[in-house]
């Protein structure tokens, strides 16, 4: 079988599974106090980590500022001006670094 | 689970756009089927990149599973997260599982370390349908698109997470002290480590939390 869709079979029940895992192993308990203080701060800790990833890397992994940085500066500015502007925020990130790539 | 289809919509546009750029990228590499049987059956968008440029640069079966695998291990925690929101036996709850993506996992946050799964449901619903859509378009008409870094399209997810980051940060000041270490730790280790390795380090930054509360630690017993 080519590695394409050795790639493709095994990572589709491989990600079920890790899918799965944490719903089937941990089930309908409730969690211990603290567990659910950590969990309340995985989602800020998460977020701020794929923005960093998504803006600041090249695919090697390694630090860049580039078109991106724009762009997230001008989603924020978005944000700042209105907090529920989702896709507002978007589109002017991904207007700006069009136009910060174009110029450069 | 209605609000939640509604709320899914913008992040599905943006997936969209996400998956076109998938299905351009990985025809040439993958061929025509692949990609598309790809998109509808392992459903991870970070995972699907990070295995094509593991095969687009030459690199085995192994290392591309390998490589897909880190970038879904963060949904480990994040099951976990999830798992006391969630009814029903195994099977059912194995299911809610599997609509777990980022983005509407985080809209799905309620108070006190709780999640709405039927609106997680609802807002992964559309996702699903253009992130599939988007890799046959992409792969089809790859040649008439051009280049999607041109269109500024890779900076439209951060700018989604930064938006539902701002709801979380609202939540409490150690939400922005666990962002900012998340963030940190994620940059401070990307260039020594493995796709996928850094973001979930930054999964640490959230023991803060055990961090004894000053106050509470001053209030008399």
């Amino acid at each position: 079988m080519s590695d394409t869709w050795t790639t493709i079979i095994v990572l589709t029940f491989a990600t079920a599974a890790i899918r799965a895992v944490g719903p089937v192993l941990v089930g309908a308990r409730q969690l211990p106090d603290p567990v659910v203080r950590v969990i309340t701060l995985l989602a800020p800790a998460l977020l701020a980590a794929l923005i960093a990833v998504g803006t600041f890397t090249d695919p090697d992994g390694d630090l860049v500022l580039d078109a991106r940085a724009a762009g997230l500066a001008a989603a924020g500015g978005v944000l700042v001006w209105r907090q529920n502007a989702m896709l507002g925020a978007a589109l002017a990130a991904a207007l700006v670094a069009a136009l910060v790539r174009a110029i450069t | 689970m209605r609000d939640g289809i509604k709320a899914g919509l913008p992040i599905a546009a943006a997936s969209f756009v996400l998956a076109i750029s998938f299905g351009v990228l990985a025809q040439p590499v993958m061929g025509t089927v692949a990609p598309i049987v790809m998109s509808a059956v392992v459903f991870a968008g970070s995972a699907q990149f990070a295995a094509l440029a593991v095969l687009s640069a030459g690199g085995g079966a192994g290392a591309a599973i390998l490589a897909g695998i880190l970038l879904n291990a963060r949904y480990i925690p994040m099951g976990v997260a999830l798992a006391p929101s969630l009814r029903g036996g195994p099977v059912r709850r194995a299911a809610v599982g599997q609509t777990m993506i980022d983005a509407s996992w985080a809209m799905s946050i309620r108070e006190g370390g709780l999640f709405d799964p039927d609106y997680m449901i609802g807002a992964t619903f559309p996702n699903y349908f253009t992130w599939v859509g988007g890799t046959a378009v992409g792969v089809f008409a790859g040649d008439l698109i051009g280049d999607p870094e041109a269109l500024g399209l890779d900076a439209l997810f951060p700018a989604f997470f930064l938006a539902l980051l701002v709801t979380e940060l609202g939540r409490s000041r150690r939400a922005v002290i666990a962002a900012a270490l998340g963030a940190a730790i994620a940059l401070a280790i990307s260039p020594f480590t493995a796709p996928g390795v850094p973001v979930i380090a930054a999964c640490f930054a959230a023991l803060i939390a055990l961090w004894p509360d000053r106050a509470r630690v001053q209030e008399p017993a």
